[in-house]
């Protein structure tokens, strides 16, 4: 089982090339630690800024930064990042096309126990009405390193979502085909795929392997990008095995769910079941708990599958 | 030297220009615009390092209108200065235009788009500690309306401005004391403004915001103290230059009829001798 936080890939991450690249900056609001940042704060002092618990005013500076030349990484919250500071997000980052990249920390239900005000289940929502930010949900420390490293290489804005405890392996390895916007195949399959995001990917790789002993065949698609979304793979999916079900650790509504049913329902209509939370203040307890209890769990996925298929 | 006389009959020709703009577009913030004529003159006239020829040059002083309904001034400015034709001033708030109602960086010489309140302040920080990153000689300049200052993150820029000691950062109040409802201290009372200010670790400079010679000395000559940055109060009057729109909350965006864009260009132009022609 892997021990190593997303959170602590990015840090490392950062540090390896920020120590090449002088303009990459990383600001947090009184988050560092919980953002795994103090190694770069202690090691490049000279590209670290601290805020305070000021989520609007790290954005705005964040967007100053950009403007002058620098790559500022804001590592806040998911939870505050994307509702505090979404006017800033809006019209300072993608209205004035500034190269800021917005670390959403601790996102989803990683604050479980410590309710609603600590949940981030309607960012993806937020953000993905907001024309011009790159939305990116990796699915375990591979995927963040490979994440991070191509959001360096990009001059666009961009939220990318983490959480916050060690999540188990999807790849076993970086070494894959990473590129923002494409979605990854982590199975094939024919009767039905499995879309999800984040976390949820490794429920999803489960359930399709479950599902494979019940001689149901499905494909996977690790949709690490919200946006821009791999609409090919999506239509591709839906003509190809004729049902969907998405998962996300997100609201119902405005999610991945949301973005894959436009998508489907504009090109090639056929079912899709929607998993995710549910439109009320999360139950609180630890992730997993949390997880299972709204259906995120290869028992859930497989009990949906066998319906969708009977249907038919 | 920086003649006086030329910035007065300059700062009455941008008026002229603006509400000529205002009148053809049918819609601006005349009042709001008007109260802050005086201070983008001074900025852009005498005191900024700019190069409108080359609006990304590296060295420059960077200006974010955060009160950025006030445009029309600025935009009038900035087509005087060359970064874009003059002629383009009729598009303003025309369909597909890129003169809108609020700045954005698609006008050449504008740095970021601004509109919603409480913004610029926190933009203008981050520029301010890149140019300290990179040992970059540029100030920075924001200027903010005053019922802007009900903002918490105006408060929350002010704090870290502070806090990293930026002394190449000046922000300006125009303090015409109106916002679109009627008073500032009967909407949400701001005094005692300079005050909040010194509390939050500023140099606070107050100035007639009408004043050429006072406006000079307390923006141009910023900072007065190493490691602070430097808020300049300028008391102006909203809609100023033009006596019937004068502390008139109404002017905050009232659109002059065709009588009454004669009456103020009448009254501007008898403002007007020489000086800008020199």
């Amino acid at each position: 089982m892997n021990n190593i936080p997303n959170r602590q890939v990015i840090c490392d991450t950062l540090i390896e090339l920020a120590t090449k690249d002088r303009d990459i900056v990383v600001l947090t609001s009184d988050s560092r630690g919980s953002a795994s940042m103090t190694n770069f704060a202690k090691q490049l002092p000279g590209q670290f800024i601290e805020v305070g618990i000021a989520e609007q005013n790290i954005v705005g500076i964040a967007a100053g930064l950009a403007a002058s030349g620098k790559k500022p990484y804001v590592a806040s919250p998911a939870c505050f990042l994307s509702m505090r500071s979404i006017e800033q997000v809006k019209v300072d980052v993608a209205y004035s096309k500034t190269n800021v990249k917005l670390v959403g920390i601790s996102g989803g239900l990683s604050y479980g126990a410590l309710g609603m005000s600590h949940h981030s289940l309607q960012d993806i929502a937020v953000m993905r009405a907001i024309p011009g930010i790159n939305i990116i949900l990796p699915a375990d420390r591979h995927e963040t390193k490979r994440a991070i490293e191509a959001l360096v290489k990009s001059g666009e804005p961009a939220y990318i979502r983490i959480g916050r405890n060690p999540v188990p392996d999807v790849y076993s390895s970086p070494e894959y085909e990473f590129e923002i916007g494409k979605a990854v195949t982590m199975a094939e399959g024919t009767d039905m795929t499995l879309i999800a995001t984040g976390e949820t990917v490794k429920v999803a790789v489960d359930s399709a392997e479950a599902l494979r002993q019940k001689g149901i065949s499905c494909r996977v698609l690790n949709m690490h990008t919200l946006k821009p979304l791999d609409e090919a793979a999506i239509i591709k999916a839906a003509r190809e095995t004729g049902h969907i079900i998405t998962l996300e650790e997100h609201s119902i509504y405005g999610g991945l769910g949301a973005a894959v049913s436009e998508v489907v329902v504009q090109n090639c209509p056929v079912p899709v079941k929607i998993l995710g939370i549910a439109d009320e203040p999360a139950i609180p307890g630890k992730s997993g708990e949390v997880f299972k209890y709204y259906g995120l769990s290869v028992e859930n996925v497989s009990r949906i599958a066998v319906e969708l298929l009977k249907k038919a | 030297m920086i003649n006086i006389e030329f910035l007065e009959e300059k700062a009455a020709q941008i008026r002229m220009d603006l509400l000529k703009m205002i009148y053809e577009g049918k819609a601006g913030h005349t009042g709001s615009s008007l109260s802050c004529v005086d201070i983008l003159v001074a900025l852009y006239y005498g005191i900024m390092r700019l190069d409108p020829a080359n609006p990304k040059w590296e060295e420059r002083d960077r200006f974010i209108l955060s009160k950025g309904h006030a445009v029309e001034g600025y935009y009038c400015i900035l087509a005087d200065k060359g970064y874009f034709p003059k002629d383009e001033l009729k598009s303003f708030s025309r369909f597909g235009s890129r003169l809108i109602g609020h700045p954005n960086n698609k006008v050449p010489g504008v740095e970021m788009n601004t509109g919603a309140l409480g913004h610029g302040l926190s933009i203008s920080v981050g520029m301010a500690l890149a140019a300290k990153m990179d040992g970059k000689k540029y100030r920075v300049f924001t200027l903010m309306g005053d019922g802007e200052q009900a903002e918490g993150s105006v408060w929350e820029a002010a704090m870290a401005g502070a806090h990293y000691k930026l002394d190449n950062l000046v922000a300006i109040i125009d303090r015409n004391r109106l916002q679109i409802s009627g008073c500032t201290e009967d909407v949400m009372a701001l005094e005692s403004l300079e005050d909040k200010w010194r509390s939050f670790g500023w140099e606070v400079v107050p100035a007639d915001g009408h004043d050429f010679a006072q406006l000079l000395e307390a923006i141009g000559t910023a900072p007065k103290t190493q490691g602070k940055p430097t808020l300049v109060m300028a008391y102006t009057v909203k809609g100023k230059g033009v006596s019937f729109m004068e502390n008139v909350a109404h002017w905050h965006h009232g659109v002059p009829d065709s009588e009454q864009l004669e009456m103020a260009l009448k009254e501007l132009s008898s403002q007007i001798g020489g000086a800008c022609n020199e």
